[in-house]
């Protein structure tokens, strides 16, 4: 995800830069006194965790594997202004210390990596607690979703600054397409690790998850089981072929998504042998010529169709369960 | 005059749980004492309290005539110098020199004399030469040493260690008993390595289920073998007190 | 993730580059990149002129070209991508040995090559030049919020720290026979995670204590500033400066 110079112009890339230092803004003043009295050792401690983790990679399917974003987690452990300021914090640092995204495109990857996931994640974590009953297994659910709404706004975030100031000369279409679906894929991963990872916390430490603190939750008893993990990733993988095969139709004459799909998920393979981690893994094209406004619709259609689906597949495991 | 004086303080965690039951003790300056106790004596909350990061629910603590309260929080941090069991959590700043600047800034010391205050704590504890590096490529010596530098550089006049022995390989621990040994900063010594605290403390105080239940010359505490047994300290095999003339 | 990586990129040295203040430095980088991401792809002249200037920049660096290539190789997976491009740019079509290419697509995949790499290569001689801490005290120097920096400082801080104790885990899952292969296998590296994210947080309480314990009031002080000399801010933009006006004349010419 971490976009490199001369993807995007400097003009959007300026304004990109503006919105997130409005956005950075926002969170500090959110966040207020807070967190200079309080908070800045768990921010810290917070931003290198998710430095280490996006370092872990972990198997999509067959053979290829992706890595953590983590501002969904960050949002549901922190609260989403102080979660977004963590994440921005990795962000940055990655581009000065390691070169790890271009340096004009700061504002980019801190909007797209850091408040984008981090404000999407929470919004959707809140939003499913106020539909579910008030579970620990309903903490899982909305972290799943979370988690996985997040990876795919983030990269529609992206196609959205691609479509206006996009400099690689693809199709708008295949950008977006070969985006979302590989980060449908990665934001299965991403959603099931965030859930298992909140569940986890939940267990031994509730007070510290922030997104449910002021909800009353009966204590966990153990961590998640094999059986609901197994249903979140069939569920999930169905959302992503589900996915892929509804933009695919549009293709003509060229190599179809899921193809392209795969030689990125080489990338984030090969990415995944790299000294530093992961990075400038999950970009990709696909040669499909179709116009720009149907891209968008998709993409609408398709963050709708993983939130629905994600919800019909964990409404049929709750009730599995409680049967 | 008394350094440190603590008289009927009482904790309980916001479950209920009493953790400490009406602890008192005194001491006087100058003095090394080490204080003793099996895991989950209470210890480590006791020592939270000297400087005020935990607040007891009862009973005073007074530091050198202080008693601590909201007003005088920030002197008696300046005047208590924790130091923490593990130095990662004490060294938490990206350089060896921050770090030790931290506390003297905080406490308002103009910055030609923070400067000053980190080299001769530095200098003090031998280590003047890492004030450039990173706390995290420190050997385990070196990162105690660095941190008991952090609170030197406060003029602290109580100085308080949890464990320094943790994680020392010996040659580790014994440039700490020698550093210790030479500083003539009042300290307060937690920890279970009893031949560390026989070697450096002429008095200990045994700590046990919240209460002070021995106050005493080290080498009568360590000698009786009931009162050990009774709290779950143990000397290392071979170590007899009675043999090895105290310092 | 071998030991040493919060300074990944870090050459030891005392070249006149590595002696810049830090703040220069950043704001030399930030006017650099800018000038290259702001040439058009077509001025083929102005990015030789900006090698030419990373070159110089490298080599008054004493940052060996070997060491400075490895590191630049994070651009590498960015580009096999760009090489895509060209095979599925639309639009008219030009010949390229065997195969016909997208004109967009060819031009696309030069603008990225060039100025990615470019962006990265200045990246790499900052990090290669600068020390973290110095990062972070010329960020607080160039008025990014003190928190901000604060929360950097403990994150590279701790960045080890925490990175030692997943990888212990991770190997305490290996001795007993763990390995990932399927989607089914990521729940004890999910579950560890959020075991490592409990003790990174209770890691945060501890140090948090250790903080009031010296004194925190809720005011991040940062220690004074060395002044930054005249000769010095402009030895440090000079660089980006040309650069700009390198840019400037590809858009004009």
């Amino acid at each position: 995800m971490h976009v490199p110079d001369g993807f995007i112009n400097v003009a959007t890339a300026a304004g990109a830069g503006v919105v997130a230092v409005s956005g950075l803004g926002a969170s500090l003043r959110r966040t207020g006194r807070d967190l200079s009295e309080r908070q800045i050792p768990f921010a810290g401690l917070t931003a290198a965790f998710i430095f280490a983790v996006q370092m872990l990679n972990f198997p999509v399917a067959a053979g290829t594997s992706g890595h953590l974003l983590g501002g969904s987690l960050a949002a549901i452990l922190l609260g989403p202004w102080l979660g977004a300021l963590a994440v921005a914090v990795v962000v940055f640092m990655q581009a000065l210390m390691f070169a790890d995204g271009g340096i004009v495109a700061l504002g980019l990857n801190v909007l797209n990596m850091a408040l984008v996931t981090a404000l999407v994640g929470w919004g959707v974590f809140r939003s499913v607690m106020r539909v579910l009953p008030r579970r620990s297994s309903a903490v899982m659910i909305a972290s799943m979703l979370a988690g996985a709404t997040s990876v795919v706004a983030s990269s529609l975030s992206f196609v959205f600054q691609y479509a206006i100031g996009g400099e690689g000369g693809a199709p708008l279409q295949s950008v977006f397409q070969a985006m979302v679906g590989v980060h449908s894929l990665i934001g299965i991963g991403e959603g099931v690790i965030t859930a298992v990872a909140v569940g986890a916390v939940l267990a031994v430490r509730p007070d510290l998850v922030k997104g449910v603190s002021d909800l009353q939750l009966p204590r966990l008893a153990t961590a998640p089981s094999r059986k609901s993990i197994l249903a979140f990733v069939t569920g999930g993988l169905a959302i992503a072929l589900a996915l892929v095969f509804l933009v695919a139709p549009l293709a003509s004459g060229a190599p179809d998504g899921l193809e392209r799909v795969a030689i990125d998920n080489g990338f984030i393979e090969s990415a995944q042998e790299h000294p530093l981690g992961g990075p400038l893994a999950d970009y990709s094209v696909s040669g499909i010529e179709n116009e720009q406004t149907g891209a968008v619709l998709a993409g609408a259609i398709g963050v709708g169709a993983t939130f629905v689906a994600g919800l019909i597949a964990a409404t049929i495991l709750r009730r599995r369960r409680s049967a | 005059m008394t350094q440190l004086s603590v008289s009927d303080l009482s904790f309980s965690y916001p479950d209920g749980t009493e953790v400490l039951k009406q602890v008192s003790l005194a001491i006087s300056p100058g003095e090394r004492v080490g204080l003793l106790g099996p895991n989950g004596a209470g210890k480590t909350t006791f020592v939270l309290h000297l400087n005020g990061i935990l607040r007891a629910s009862s009973g005073t603590i007074s530091l050198g005539g202080m008693t601590l309260s909201d007003q005088t929080l920030r002197e008696i941090r300046r005047r208590v110098g924790l130091v923490f069991q593990d130095p990662d959590d004490q060294l938490f700043m990206p350089t060896v020199f921050a770090d030790v600047a931290f506390g003297p800034a905080n406490f308002g010391f103009p910055p030609e004399q923070v400067e000053h205050r980190v080299k001769s704590a530095l200098e003090s504890v031998g280590e003047w030469h890492l004030a450039d590096r990173a706390p995290h490529h420190l050997s385990g010596g070196e990162r105690r040493k660095v941190a008991i530098a952090t609170v030197l550089a406060s003029d602290s006049e109580l100085l308080v260690l949890d464990e320094p022995t943790s994680n020392l390989d010996p040659a580790g621990r014994r440039e700490l008993v020698a550093l210790l040994s030479l500083l003539p900063t009042t300290q307060l010594i937690v920890t279970h390595d009893l031949p560390f605290v026989f070697e450096l403390c002429p008095r200990s105080i045994i700590m046990d289920g919240g209460r002070v239940v021995a106050d005493g010359p080290t080498g009568e505490l360590l000698s009786n073998r009931q009162l050990l047994a009774a709290h779950r300290l143990e000397l290392p095999f071979g170590f007899d007190p009675t043999n090895i003339a105290p310092r | 993730m071998s030991g040493g990586h919060a300074h990944a990129l870090h050459f030891h040295g005392h070249s006149p580059i590595h002696r810049l203040p830090a703040a220069v430095k950043l704001v030399g980088l930030l006017a650099f990149v800018l000038a290259v991401v702001a040439t058009p792809a077509g001025a083929v002249w102005a990015f030789s002129g900006y090698t030419v200037i990373l070159m110089v920049l490298l080599v008054l660096s004493e940052v060996p070209a070997r060491f400075f290539l490895t590191r630049l190789a994070i651009d590498l997976p960015f580009i096999a991508f760009a090489l895509l491009l060209p095979f599925v740019g639309e639009g008219p079509r030009v010949e390229l040995g065997p195969f016909a290419v997208s004109a967009a697509g060819l031009l696309g995949a030069w603008n990225l090559i060039a100025k990615a790499t470019l962006s990265a290569g200045a990246s790499v001689l900052l990090a290669a030049t600068t020390e973290v801490p110095d990062i972070l005290a010329g960020l607080s120097r160039l008025r990014v919020p003190a928190v901000l920096v604060a929360i950097a400082s403990f994150m590279i801080r701790y960045l080890e720290v925490v990175a030692g104790e997943f990888r212990r885990t991770r190997i305490a899952m290996a001795a007993r026979g763990y390995k990932p292969r399927s989607a089914l296998d990521w729940k004890p590296v999910a579950v560890s995670a959020g075991a490592l994210f409990i003790r990174s947080f209770e890691r945060g309480e501890r140090v948090y204590q250790a903080m009031l314990a010296r004194g925190y009031d809720g005011n991040w002080r940062t220690g004074a500033h060395e002044p930054i000399t005249r000769s010095q801010w402009l030895a440090g933009l000079l660089p980006g400066i040309v650069a700009a006006t390198i840019m400037l004349a590809s858009r004009l010419l």
